[in-house]
């Protein structure tokens, strides 16, 4: 396996203030609302909570390029909690990996854009998800080639989870993989917004204490605002950092973040607003943006 | 269809080897063939003969403890950074347990992971039912995209696993624990998708598939002696099924049985009966699993009791021709 050499600095992400992240992130927003209004189906709560998150994923941390999505010098981004994806889709498409007028495909016969990511369906999509808890394990395997078998140590791989997610096994037993072989280059998140289906995490099954979970896993243990797109920024960029050992960065945000009459409702997890709700979430995303 | 030339010694004298040692060199042989190779195993290596291509290459090689999902969905990760996974647990565990990350990862996902199903069917012996996996066949096959080969004897399983390793699509493997006559030939030709040819007969056709193909070979030469002309293929490739290789003998004979180490209900019965009923129906016999588990035993104490070994297939197959309506009657236009 040829060992490969520094990359060339073409995908390096531009430097953006926190201000630009969230004036991207509130139009991500928008597209989230669009895209669900005229699917009639879909999650609200989640896609909008991890705006921010995705924010600084497309448009600081990655090193990816959008005309080439299977660039081999990429960083790499796993999707597990797939229900989410239009989030991603509304990233992938401000990324410029495909037209954003093909958004409002989401979910119907036929369209590229599917309920839950298929890889093969969309450029910019590594991987297939839905049922949750595989993307950790992904992620770990992805990781470990470039540490161990096409050394590449200049790239990385995130993942961001759902906390609802960390209920399945599987996460916990990528956990012990990932400590094991010191994958330093493994960055995941979880999306830490106190809901899944049935009701809040602690009615359905108590997450106790993340961090010293973690912690004790072997893991370097973040804990954030995931709401502020610069506060994911600097969490990545200390991820990074830190060699030899995988960086699990607890994201606490608001289910829902940005349209008031979703936020913390758990109603919302798997419901899309009607035209009256998407017109309204619009206003209110609109006014939040003049009042910066 | 020119008939493969194999070994018809009898049981008490002809060479027997694992199944699963013949992967174990095929895995070697594939990861001297190609650097993109990797190998994962869930803490059964030796048993699954990984060790050979552990011992070749220790930096290829992945113990990723027991954890049948982690095994399948690292390796989902791994195929995505471009390299060839081959993952081995028992097939209890692997498809058995992790059928849902094998199917969303690897199939939907569409890379080429590759499931190797150590110690399937009823010859894993004492172990009992728990460990004996019978449903494999039927949970794999009914996956879009998936490859499952069901080699019969070491040498092709050797081969067999040198071809799914350059097929890049996922793939199901399956092994078997007990020693068994290694009756083809390192010239015996092997292609995924292909059947091949034992026998000639215009009695009956005898389709086997795995452990089963050399006792159905086996119980033809008891039938011959009785006068019966089996007419025998090999289905190593169960997907994607060689169903010209299954419809041309079935009109020649119009009568098919099947013989598989596993359950009936979905697996090698089940994917000859779906090709007859839509394109020749045909009568059956399945022989097989009938819709229950195994239990504890000798590995060909258990064969015996479930009807598996030659002279219980022989007499299986001449009953049910014999009580079959006169040819003259099942004949159709
Ligand atoms: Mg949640």
């Amino acid at each position: 396996m040829a060992v490969s050499m520094i990359a060339e600095p073409r995908a390096l992400p531009r430097r953006r203030d926190n201000d630009e992240l969230t004036e991207i992130a509130t139009r991500i927003r928008v597209r989230i609302v669009d895209m669900l209004e005229a699917a009639g189906s879909g999650h609200s709560a989640g896609p909008l909570g991890m705006a921010d998150i995705l924010t600084a994923l497309y448009f600081s941390i990655l090193r990816h390029d959008p005309t080439d999505p299977e660039w081999d010098e990429r960083d790499v981004f796993f999707l597990s909690n797939g229900h989410t994806v239009p989030v991603l889709y509304a990233a992938l498409a401000e990324s410029g990996y495909f037209p954003v007028d093909e958004l409002s495909s989401l979910r119907r016969l036929g369209s590229r854009l599917q309920g839950h990511p298929e890889r093969k369906a969309l450029p910019g999509l590594e991987s297939t998800s839905g049922p949750l808890g595989s993307g950790l394990s992904q992620a770990a395997g992805y990781a470990y080639a470039m540490r161990y078998l096409t050394r590449q140590p200049h790239r990385f791989v995130y993942t961001v989870m759902g906390d609802g997610e960390i209920n399945e096994g599987n996460v916990w037993e990528a956990a012990m993989f990932a400590s094991k072989y010191r994958l330093g280059q493994l960055i995941a998140f979880i999306d830490r917004n106190n809901i899944q289906i049935d009701g809040t995490t602690d009615e359905v099954m108590p997450l106790g204490d993340l961090v010293a979970k973690w912690q004790s896993f072997g893991w370097h243990v973040l804990e954030i605002d995931g709401n502020d797109p610069g506060a994911v920024v600097k969490a990545a960029a200390l991820g990074r950092a830190v060699s030899g050992q995988p960086t699990m960065i607890l994201a606490n945000t608001v289910p829902g973040k940005g349209v008031d009459f979703m936020e913390y409702d758990h109603r919302w997890h798997g419901m899309p607003p009607n035209a009256d709700q998407a017109e309204a979430a619009r206003r209110i995303l609109s006014r939040s943006r003049g009042e910066r | 269809m020119r008939l493969a030339d194999v070994d018809t010694s009898d049981f008490a004298t002809i060479r027997q080897e694992t199944i699963r040692s013949g992967f174990g060199k095929g895995l070697l042989a594939a990861g001297r063939e190609s650097d993109r190779v990797v190998a994962l195993c869930a803490d059964l290596t030796e048993s699954t003969q990984m060790h050979l291509f552990r011992d070749a290459f220790p930096d290829r090689f992945i113990q990723v403890g027991v954890a049948e999902q982690n095994l399948v969905t690292v390796a989902a990760g791994l195929a995505h950074a471009g390299f060839i996974p081959f993952t081995t647990s028992y097939a209890a565990f692997s498809p058995g347990r992790n059928w849902e990350q094998i199917k969303t990862t690897a199939a939907l996902n569409d890379q080429p992971v590759k499931i190797v199903g150590a110690h399937t069917g009823i010859n894993v012996g004492p172990d009992g039912a728990t460990h004996q996996m019978l449903e494999d066949i039927a949970l794999m096959r009914v996956l879009p995209n998936m490859v499952v080969v069901a080699p019969a004897d070491s040498i092709e399983a050797e081969k067999a696993t040198r071809k799914i390793a350059v097929n890049d699509a996922p793939s199901y493997l399956r092994l078997a624990r007990d020693k068994t006559p290694v009756f083809t030939r390192p010239d015996t030709p092997f292609e995924i998708g292909k059947a091949l040819h034992l026998q000639r007969g215009n009695d009956v056709t005898i389709v086997a598939t795995g452990t089963m193909t050399y006792e159905a070979l086996a119980a033809a030469r008891i039938l011959s002696e009785r006068g019966i002309n089996a007419d025998v293929l090999h289905l190593a490739t169960i997907k994607p099924l060689d169903e010209d290789a299954i419809l041309a003998s079935a009109a020649l004979t119009r009568r098919v049985v099947t013989v598989e180490e596993a359950q009936i209900a979905g697996g090698l019965g089940g994917a000859v009966a779906e090709v007859l009923s839509e394109h020749l129906p045909t009568i059956m016999m399945r022989i097989g699993i009938r819709d229950r588990f195994g239990e504890s035993g000798g590995p060909r104490e258990l064969l015996d009791h479930f009807g598996l070994t030659a002279p219980h297939i022989a007499r299986s197959v001449s009953a049910w021709l014999e009580a079959l309506p006169s040819s003259g009657d099942t004949q159709r236009g």
